[in-house]
């Protein structure tokens, strides 16, 4: 019984993670209608910038080594996301083939990249002892406190941007740029800008969710790949462009990891893919996207 | 020594030529040998394919890239761990680039699909780099292909009994990857640990698995004495963190690329739970032995200070004792490579010598090596987490052991095949 | 328009026909195989392979990244059913009836994938194609009853083709070559049949195309079981030509290959695809001596990002404006 407890709030937690990434995915998909295919890309810049700020910080036992960190991981995908945006994407605007091919060919560039500068072994953030070891659950025992605190960062990422899209200016534009792109410019919006804040924010959920990965798991070459997977099968299930969708997009492919891999491990990747198909089969635009 | 025999054969060899009595393509076969290197450079196991690639260069320098008195010239190829790019490489090195010999490849598949293609040559060798699929030299051998290395299942000699019989543990759980180099590793384990008495439950985890929470939830319940940790890389590093996460508090036993610097090395939380640690493999870091100590000496000179590791790799090692085969086998023929590499290769079956961690290598007749294996225990040492050496099982054969048709009748090992047989009573 | 196209690829056919002999000609014999073989034939190979992308984006809108994977499933299906093969899965069966088995699986895999997608276009399916994709990449890796795992299956060594050795590098050669050219042409074909003139149509208007009374969806299903039986017949050769067929053959970096050719090449016509992984294949065989092996992907990625960016239509397009530039004015505007 309590290792259904278990199993349930690993597959919550992991639902946490992929959350957070797959939502600036769906984010940036959804203003500016373009698959980010360098979205795992910007994952895993952000988790090794992150770390090469946050290891000399933490030799020198620093108790804010991870926040730095954290904060330089992000920043450095905000910046690059935006950089992307302005540079290589904006002038293509509704060339959304075109702007795919270009993030794939980022992707490849800054994988081999990273390899070059960082090499092939593993890394691991640890996080602040504050929320590090493992926290008492009634009916559970002791449960890792970073997966708990991942739960909480993922409802304050979601909370956040609902925040954002509904009670904010930038918001109101956002939405107003998903139903109709020259009425916003018309308006007198400066729409290119409010597109590279946009990437500038999907990206930086990219890094918010590579140093929060690279802390709950290990760092490697190759993690961009699998994050970019998974961002669009969750996105694909919950509902393209749609941020409640992707929760629950996350929901269903985090629970459906850890109980396929508790109940038939060689089958388990499986599971996530026969929910996308059959959810492709009876609500082509996902659980709660719009047709 | 190796050195001034090497000066010796060639002087010989043109003392051959002067005295008339050689023919024309001998002279010829004074121009280099073309050893073509491959390792992996990009994926996964980039870092075992780059101190694979250092230790050949160290080890070429030592003998001034020169062996049978013929220089040796490198040409270096890099896969990325998978069986088809491997293949695309072996071919360039050896129709386009036109080199003698491969010493190569990294991983399992690789060395399955190099020992295919080697059937199909005549004239050309390849020797193994660091790949430890026991089926590459076990079942369907190749005349073409040479290993001493050991592979995946040797590794695990000698740490059965450690558990059973030291220990005095007689239930384990062992943690594995759910594909080939895991399951090797744990037939190996269950071989001796079955024999002896002990009871094993498996958890299998497929590759690429990250997320160990409900694995880990099911072990920390049962009662087992041991935990024996069989995954690498990534997937140990993530198993190991979640493990202390969890507060797990096992003795702990790993299989070989578990217990290795790149983990080591790796910060974390799993440093502490890894301390202890017991394991089994053909290298330590610390090993009692002079020629080992000389190596890692001379490993640090050369690359401390260009990236290399503290002490060489599992990789690296296994590319010097395939180079070194190779390298005994020119001089023992004096270089000479013609008649289809026939005489060579003989050499090469012949061939007897101590790797760098002063283990004796020979080869069986499937060209396999017989060779010595450590059992480790990772302690603190000079204020780093280090792999020591208290143990050594020598002249370990492929089948540890038992009888090759009985070995072979176990069949291949899987996850349903885990070598788990108890002592016939 | 179109006689001049079967004009000029009937020239190319004639070219690479005399290639070999060529090599022959400026150098070593060996060095002369390793072009034929492992520069042209796998190019060629690799080219059917990106040409059943193109043949779907050129004719039906469509960039499906699961080609490789259904490319994969001809070759694992050979390698699962025909004898020889280690290990041994299921066995018993010649190439002759394999070599079939693995083309009608990979047609299959083509109309589910079709099937699957029906409803998408765009990004959208390629989304989609690329998560099926890593789908079947993901369950044939972890799946060892009857894919062997992440080893894959080896010693698929191919058929004798009329007391030729399949592994002699030019009867390897000349069979890819024929198999290319009978599928391009095939293709020309079929793009000027009732069935192509569909699929342009719904390429360009799928609304009007259903107005005149034509299933849309059975249409593009049908195209993909095409593309599937193209993808096939690539699959199969490269397994052969690999001796073997493992998961990394299907992986993320060789779907996104395949999507690289083409691209390269230029999707706006099925000749692009034979370009494109022609000058991949040279590409990644000589980066080492070009620029730095270990470095192969940043200069690969670079090569696509320009021009993706600065010519999108690939080298085809890229040949047409360097002709417009030189005609000058009385060239045809597109």
């Amino acid at each position: 019984m309590d290792l259904a407890a278990i199993i349930t709030l690993n597959g919550l937690t992991l639902a946490a993670l992929y959350f957070i990434v797959a939502s600036g995915f769906s984010l940036i998909f959804g203003l500016m209608r373009v698959v980010n295919m360098a979205h795992g890309s910007l994952y895993l810049v952000a988790a090794y910038v992150g770390y090469a700020v946050f290891e000399p910080l933490y030799d020198d036992d620093v108790w804010y080594a991870w926040y730095v960190g954290l904060a330089a991981g992000i920043g450095f995908a905000a910046v690059f996301g935006a950089a992307m945006q302005k540079l290589l994407l904006g002038w293509m605007q509704g060339q959304e083939l075109r702007q795919a091919l270009v993030t794939i060919g980022v992707s490849i560039i800054v994988a081999d990249q990273l390899l070059a500068i960082y090499g092939g072994n593993p890394r691991q953030f640890f996080a602040p002892d504050a929320i590090f070891g493992s926290t008492q659950i009634p009916g559970i025992g002791g449960y890792p406190t970073f997966r708990l605190v991942q739960i909480g960062i993922a409802v304050a990422v979601g909370v956040g941007l609902w925040l954002l899209l509904n009670r904010t200016k930038l918001g109101m534009m956002i939405r107003a740029g998903v139903d109709d792109r020259e009425m916003l410019g018309a308006c007198g919006v400066n729409v290119p800008l409010v597109g590279i804040a946009v990437f500038a924010l999907g990206a930086a959920l990219a890094g918010l969710g590579g140093v929060i990965g690279a802390t709950a798991q290990p760092l490697s070459q190759g993690v961009d790949g699998r994050f970019l997977l998974v961002s669009l099968v969750v996105v694909i299930v919950g509902g393209m462009g749609s941020i409640p969708g992707t929760a629950i997009g996350a929901i269903l492919i985090g629970l459906a990891e850890q109980i396929g891999q508790a109940v038939f491990p060689t089958y388990s990747v499986v599971l996530t893919f026969v929910i996308m198909v059959v959810v492709l089969a009876t609500r082509p635009q996902g659980v709660l996207g719009r047709a | 020594m190796t050195l001034r025999l090497t000066r010796r054969s060639a002087l010989l060899g043109a003392g051959g030529i002067l005295a008339g009595g050689l023919s024309a393509p001998a002279i010829a076969q004074r121009a280099p040998i073309r050893l073509g290197g491959l390792a992996t450079l990009e994926g996964p196991f980039a870092t075992g394919g780059q101190d694979g690639f250092r230790c050949i260069q160290m080890e070429l320098e030592r003998i001034n890239s020169t062996a049978g008195g013929r220089r040796i010239e490198l040409i270096r190829e890099s896969s990325n761990a998978q069986a088809d790019v491997a293949l695309a490489r072996a071919r360039k090195l050896i129709e386009q680039d036109n080199v003698d010999m491969i010493l190569g490849p990294l991983s399992g598949a690789e060395g399955i699909a190099l020992r295919d293609y080697s059937r199909t040559l005549t004239g050309k060798t390849i020797v193994n780099g660091s790949s430890g699929a026991s089926d590459t030299t076990l079942r369907n051998p190749s005349p073409n292909f040479f290993r001493f290395s050991t592979d995946g299942t040797q590794w695990m000699a000698g740490l059965g009994n450690h558990v059973y019989r030291t220990m005095g543990v007689r239930e384990v759980a062992i943690v594995a990857g759910d594909y080939a180099f895991p399951y090797a590793q744990v037939f190996g384990f269950n071989i001796e640990f079955c024999r002896a008495g002990g009871k094993v439950t498996h958890y299998w985890a497929p590759l690429g698995t990250t997320d160990f929470g409900s694995q880990i939830a099911q072990i920390n319940r049962s009662d087992v004495g041991a935990l024996v940790v069989v995954h690498g890389g990534t997937d140990g590093l993530a198993f190991m963190t979640q493990y202390a996460q969890a507060g797990g508090n096992k003795p702990l036993v790993a299989g070989s690329i578990m217990a290795d610097q790149s983990m080591l090395s790796a910060r974390g939380p799993h440093r502490r739970v890894m301390t202890g640690m017991i394991s089994a493999g053909p290298i330590a870091d610390v090993i009692d032995d002079p020629m080992w100590r000389e190596f890692v000496e001379r490993y640090r000179r050369r690359w401390l200070n260009e990236g290399g590791f503290q002490s060489p790799s599992i990789h690296g090692v296994n590319y010097t004792t395939n180079l070194m085969g190779i390298l005994h086998a020119l001089n023992a023929v004096d270089g000479d490579l013609s008649g289809n590499q026939v005489a060579f290769q003989r050499a090469l079956a012949a061939a007897a010598f101590k790797a760098p961690t002063g283990a004796e290598v020979k080869l069986d007749h499937n060209r396999q090596a017989i060779s010595d294996i450590f059992v480790n225990r990772i302690e603190e040492r000079d204020g780093r987490a280090q792999v020591v050496a208290f143990a050594r099982a020598n002249a370990i054969n492929q089948t540890l052991g038992t009888p090759e048709a009985q070995f072979l009748a176990l069949g291949a090992p899987s996850r349903d095949n885990p070598g788990c047989v108890p002592a016939a009573s | 328009m179109h006689d001049r196209v079967i004009l000029w690829s009937l020239l190319g056919v004639v070219l690479m026909l005399l290639a070999p002999w060529g090599l022959l000609q400026v150098l070593p014999v060996n060095q002369a195989q390793f072009w034929t073989a492992n520069i042209l034939g796998r190019g060629i190979v690799f080219g059917i392979i990106a040409m059943s992308l193109t043949f779907l984006a050129t004719y039906g809108g469509f960039i499906s990244l699961a080609q490789m994977m259904i490319a994969g499933v001809a070759g694992y299906t050979v390698a699962v059913f025909v004898d020889g093969a280690v290990p041994r899965i299921v066995g018993g069966f010649g190439y002759a009836v394999a070599i079939p088995l693995g083309l009608l699986a990979a047609t299959v895999m083509g109309l589910i994938v079709g099937a699957i997608s029906v409803r998408t276009r765009d990004i959208y399916l390629l989304m989609i194609t690329l998560a099926l994709a890593m789908g079947v990449f993901r369950f044939i890796e972890t799946n060892i009853a009857w894919f062997n795992g992440y080893e894959g299956i080896r010693n698929v060594v191919g058929p004798g083709v009329f007391g030729f050795d399949f592994r002699n590098a030019y009867v390897f050669y000349y069979i890819a070559l024929a198999t290319a050219a009978a599928l391009y042409f095939g293709v020309l074909y079929l793009v000027r049949s009732p069935f192509g003139l569909v699929l342009q149509g719904i390429r360009d208007n799928p609304r009007r195309v259903a107005a005149l009374g034509y299933a849309v969806g059975l249409h593009r299903i049908a195209a993909f079981g095409v593309a599937g039986f193209i993808a096939g017949c690539g699959g199969v050769l490269a397994t052969i030509y690999n001796i073997g067929i493992s998961p990394g053959s299907i992986g993320l970096g060789a779907s996104v290959n395949v999507l690289i050719m083409s691209v390269i090449g230029g999707l706006g016509h099925p000749l692009g695809a034979f370009m494109g992984s022609l000058v991949f294949t040279f590409f990644d065989t000589f980066a080492a001596s070009i620029y730095d092996r270990e470095r192969f992907n940043t200069l690969i990625g670079v090569v696509f990002l320009a021009i993706v960016l600065l010519s999108p239509d690939g080298l085809l397009g890229a040949g047409k404006r360097l002709r417009r530039l030189l005609g000058g004015a009385n060239a045809p505007r597109p």
